[in-house]
């Protein structure tokens, strides 16, 4: 921490302290929300009227606009969760562990969105609801590993322990997340390979890549919203006998 | 502790990688790398103007290709949407003693395109003016 200048350093101390947090937070949520709102729409209505049908699958490959994004935000979050508990466990920063576990929830969420939309796109293309191919048993494993971290943490009564714990878990399960999206390529699996997360061009039309990447960066504003409103509570119940949290209350109630 | 569970992701990886290969490719069938006698995956693209049915019912035959070695398979029942000629399938079988693969699932496997249709229709005319 001292290596970091002067007022940088500054901005993260401010940033990790838990008045300042959820005053910030409360402040920023009703941008958040309208931003969502706007991605979200003009999402939807490229992806479902204005975008052309597929050359090959017609209308149905447009369940597209809620299994991709909802597959990279399952990466993700699983991504920002371990970092942010590795910075709780190194720097001991209690905003940190609290962010890891409030992502957790909104991240096995999007995964179980992955799955299902995945399944309701496999019966009419491939022919089967599911099959324990490479890339759908590893995204899977993803769901378990977001629901191991739910439950580990629910688990032990100290907070401070249980976050430690989390993160260990989180750090270790990180293994998986190459794994889930080089499956497609290391090994043959039934579902196809990448179509815009690779070096390459995307192998997507113009006209259905733009809906696409509006809805991926509306899910990306849909997650930073949930994250924050679960750690607003989470900081709550934590800070419960701090004096700002007392003051807040006496102010609310009054 | 992390120790123990590195070794144990270790372990369940190893295990994991030799069930992974979701499918055997035509050449390996014909080299004799895929199992006999019991179920396994057989993965290709189906070859153009190979699709009969012989008895005019639901069987249907044809062959699948990796554009090196084709096999011929056999399949009794209501096929997935996406099949069509020149598509990528894969099929779950095993082979007889003519070996003929006899499936009893036949899945299809689409690519990562995406493109309207009238794009398509103009790629495909580029290509038949070179």
């Amino acid at each position: 921490m001292f290596l970091i200048p002067e007022p940088i350093g500054r901005f993260f101390h401010r940033l990790a302290s838990p008045p300042h947090f959820y005053a910030l937070t409360n402040r920023l949520m009703p941008w958040l929300v309208a931003l969502f709102l706007i991605l979200l729409i003009s999402g939807l209505v490229g992806g479902l009227y204005l975008a052309p049908a597929d050359y090959q699958q017609g209308d149905s490959y447009r369940i597209i606009y809620i299994h991709v994004p909802a597959a990279w935000m399952s990466l993700f979050i699983y991504m920002m969760m371990a970092i942010a508990g590795a910075i709780g466990l190194i720097w001991r920063i209690k905003l940190a562990e609290i962010v890891a576990i409030s992502s957790a929830p909104v991240g096995a969420a999007f995964t179980f969105i992955a799955l299902v939309t995945g399944s309701l796109w496999g019966k009419p293309m491939w022919g089967t609801w599911w099959v324990w191919d490479a890339r759908l048993t590893s995204e899977l494993i993803l769901l378990f590993l977001y629901l191991g971290v739910i439950g580990l943490y629910g688990a032990i009564d100290d907070k401070k322990t249980a976050s430690k714990a989390v993160a260990i878990l989180a750090l270790v399960g990180v293994v998986n997340i190459p794994i889930i999206h080089y499956s497609v390529e290391w090994w043959s699996t039934l579902h196809q390979g990448a179509t815009v997360t690779k070096m390459d061009k995307p192998s997507i039309h113009v006209s259905m890549l733009i809906p696409l990447l509006l809805m991926a960066l509306a899910f990306k504003f849909y997650y930073v919203i949930a994250m924050l409103q679960r750690a607003k509570l989470e900081l709550l119940q934590r800070e419960r006998t701090a004096q700002w949290v007392k003051k807040l209350i006496t102010e609310q109630t009054l | 502790m992390v120790a123990g569970i590195a070794v144990a992701v270790g372990f369940a990886l190893k295990a994991f990688n030799e069930n992974l290969m979701y499918f055997f490719s035509t050449s390996d069938v014909l080299a004799g790398k895929a199992p006999k006698e019991t179920l396994f995956r057989l993965g290709g693209m189906v070859v153009k103007g190979s699709v009969e049915r012989p008895d005019k019912g639901l069987m249907v035959r044809f062959k699948l290709t990796d554009f090196s070695k084709d096999v011929t398979v056999e399949y009794t029942g209501i096929l997935p949407d996406l099949f069509r000629e020149g598509q990528g399938i894969v099929a779950n079988g095993k082979l007889d003693s003519r070996g003929v693969f006899v499936a009893e699932e036949v899945l299809a496997k689409h690519d990562e395109n995406y493109m309207p249709p009238e794009v398509k229709a103009s790629l495909k005319k580029q290509v038949e003016q070179q």
